[in-house]
């Protein structure tokens, strides 16, 4: 036998060898693509947490690999094929802006399946996106805003002008207008998702202005250690966790939090992935799947308000009461929702208007 | 537009202590160009000092133990850029884009165990009737002491540079390596003091960051000012004093945007968002228009390696 010929069938052989390891391997491989580092204290941080929790509950069954800290564009298509090339079989790809990415990759991968976090793309059947429904929790948070501002302005730190962003500046501040009908929302788009240093610095500048509660839809702890500087040197000036609880903050400034909780999601997933029945999803949780949870409300709430809050809670998780019901009109005075109408998933992912009462402009 | 509610003293209160990092990360690039070495690094050493500074406050209790530690830190983590590029003769460019890399990672390492932890407050200086001046108070006399280090330090690199011997042999140095070499000047040794001093500058701003201006622990908390400083650098054309109005302006415009915007500007977020990126460029572009004088202002041998043998 001729020595190339040896050698092509070694390798054909090695080849085989492989394959039927890929295809009868235990472990299934989970991965994470994040859009800030795990330590952020915030977005990224939660979606790590819900890997920890896979980790945690199938042992053994997976193993999970993450990158972080990779920017949303080209860079983000790259990671993702290396991931799906070293193996993973599933990968959640965990910002808005991996959208194109991931379905990308997806074209060229049938057998993988991909999870893109917060998007609405599904152009392969191997895409599924999945989502949490954060103006529940915003409501709430509006709601306390409402009844804490003594200036009536309250401050919204947001980061991209998607719907998602948008979502939660309506809920919240129709909300907050529902318990104080002098409230201001003041905005300020930071158009980025962490930069600690622009994040305070925005707290700062509202804080300047009279704004005295802060809501915040960017990831880091900047804009709570301000408000907690200001409150220092004499300020009154409330904020709430974003996407982690945030509790170093508390009692005061940090009043309240809203936090993302990707584990059931996760675990359902992958679990699914496991045993077989796994199927493309849009998935949109929220209160009642336990994917968005209100971290404990401090005593600086006076107790009714708490209770009220509470209340809001328990009515959001029974179905009983959606955020967005009508009358609502939208910031040009067009009518949005009739009385008693509520909005549909459809309405809320293409929201690109603020309500009426809001009076800035949203960047396009 | 309500304007009005913009309240202009604190607006340029807040703008000094916006651009103090970039002002001394921008001040020590600048003696370690003037040596004529380029270190890319910035931003990596910038990360370092944000989070020694970060663990040796906490671990202490003091602020300015924290402060110290910063500036040892990031002349530290310039030592191996140091040693690589004047030694090892690896080139300045790769070599200052890795210190960068490195230094995100090695902080992000560093910093495991303190994300979430509070620093220690660092007081306000208290400069008694000064402080009560009406405007002035305000905006020059409020602030904490690192805002008036920085400008001491920019005050002192210039005097250094315009007066003193020392000031002289680090710009020949930068001028012309050989020249220098052949007058019996050690070229690696004052680039190495050089690049020292730049790291230090850059961890003392890095831990503006993480104790004064955020002030907490988190990966990746520079986000791009490293890349700013060097961009002021350039903007300045390698002139002390201007580092400071390049700082003050870029900081500046970063804090007015912010206002603007909460004041309800009717201006697209998008052009504010960008503004102090945008007037960078712009101030960059009619500096370099001027090819003698941008060619006149930089130090001759910016970047070369230089190797006695030579």
């Amino acid at each position: 036998m001729k020595l190339t010929k040896l050698l092509a069938s070694a390798a054909l052989a090695v080849g085989l060898a492989t394959t039927a390891v890929a295809d009868g391997h235990e472990k299934t491989k989970v991965g994470f693509v994040y859009v800030g580092p795990i330590g952020d204290g915030g977005w990224t941080y939660q979606h790590d947490q819900g890997r920890l929790a896979v980790e945690a509950e199938f042992g053994d069954a997976v193993e999970t690999v993450f990158q972080e800290s990779v920017p949303e564009g080209p860079d983000a298509e790259r990671v993702i094929t290396q991931m799906v090339l070293s193996g993973a079989d599933i990968v959640f790809t965990t910002s808005f802006g991996y959208m194109d990415a991931t379905n990308n990759v997806a074209a060229k991968f049938p057998d993988v399946k991909f999870e893109h976090a917060t998007g609405y793309k599904r152009l392969h059947d191997n895409v599924s996106t999945y989502d949490a429904r954060f103006y529940e929790g915003r409501a709430v948070l509006g709601h306390i805003a409402g009844h804490m501002t003594e200036t009536n302005k309250i401050g919204y730190i947001a980061s991209f002008p998607i719907p998602e962003v948008i979502q939660g500046i309506n809920s919240a501040y129709l909300h907050a207008s529902k318990v104080n009908p002098d409230v201001e929302m003041v905005v300020i788009w930071a158009y980025t998702w962490f930069d600690p240093a622009k994040e305070a610095d925005a707290a700062k500048a509202m804080i300047e202005q009279g704004v005295d509660v802060i809501l915040q839809h960017t990831d880091s702890t900047a804009p709570q250690a301000a408000a907690q500087e200001a409150n220092a040197n004499g300020g009154r000036v409330f904020t709430f966790g974003q996407a982690s609880d945030m509790a170093a903050f508390g009692p005061k400034p940090r009043i309240a939090s809203i936090i993302d909780d990707w584990s059931p999601y996760y675990i359902k997933r992958v679990g699914q992935l496991i045993d077989g029945t796994y199927e493309q999803t849009a998935s949109w949780g929220g209160m009642p799947e336990g994917e968005v949870v209100i971290g404990e409300i401090t005593d600086e709430v006076p107790a009714a308000v708490k209770a009220e809050a509470l209340a809001m809670v328990e009515a959001i998780t029974n179905g009983t009461y959606h955020p967005f019901t009508g009358p609502i009109t939208k910031q040009d005075g067009t009518p949005f929702l009739a009385e008693g109408e509520v909005a549909t998933d459809v309405q809320l992912v293409t929201m690109d208007f603020y309500v009426e009462g809001i009076t800035s402009d949203i960047p396009n | 537009m309500d304007l009005s509610s913009i309240n202009w003293l604190l607006l340029l209160a807040s703008l000094m202590v916006a651009a103090t990092p970039i002002l001394l990360a921008a001040v020590g690039e600048l003696v370690v160009e003037k040596s004529g070495v380029l270190n890319l690094g910035v931003e990596g050493m910038m990360i370092m000092g944000a989070v020694c500074g970060f663990i040796i406050a906490v671990e202490t209790g003091s602020a300015p133990f924290g402060f110290v530690a910063a500036a040892v830190g990031g002349a530290l983590l310039s030592m191996l850029f140091g040693v690589l590029t004047q030694f090892l003769m690896s080139n300045q460019v790769a070599t200052g884009l890795a210190l960068t890399l490195f230094g995100l990672g090695l902080s992000a390492l560093m910093g495991q165990g303190y994300i979430g932890v509070k620093a220690p407050g660092i007081p306000k200086l208290d400069l008694g009737p000064l402080s009560d001046l009406p405007m002035l108070g305000t905006i020059l006399f409020r602030h904490d002491a690192m805002v008036y280090v920085s400008i001491a330090i920019v005050i002192a690199v210039w005097a250094f540079l315009k007066f003193t011997r020392g000031g002289l042999i680090l710009r020949a140095v930068g001028e012309s390596h050989d020249a220098a070499h052949a007058l019996g000047y050690n070229v690696i040794r004052v680039r190495l003091l050089a690049i020292a001093f730049g790291g230090g500058c850059a961890g003392l701003g890095g831990a503006y960051l993480s104790l004064v201006r955020v002030p907490s622990w988190t990966e990746g908390m520079t986000a791009g000012a490293g890349w700013i400083a060097l961009a002021i650098v350039v903007f300045a054309s390698w002139k002390a004093g201007r580092i400071i109005v390049g700082a003050y302006l870029f900081g500046g415009i970063t804090v007015l945007q912010l206002n603007l915007q909460a004041a309800g500007a009717k201006i697209p977020v998008e052009v504010l968002s960008m503004s102090p990126y945008l007037i960078t460029i712009i101030v960059l572009v009619v500096i370099s228009a001027d090819r003698k004088r941008a060619a006149h202002n930089a130090p001759a041998d910016l970047g070369k390696s230089f190797h006695a043998s030579h």
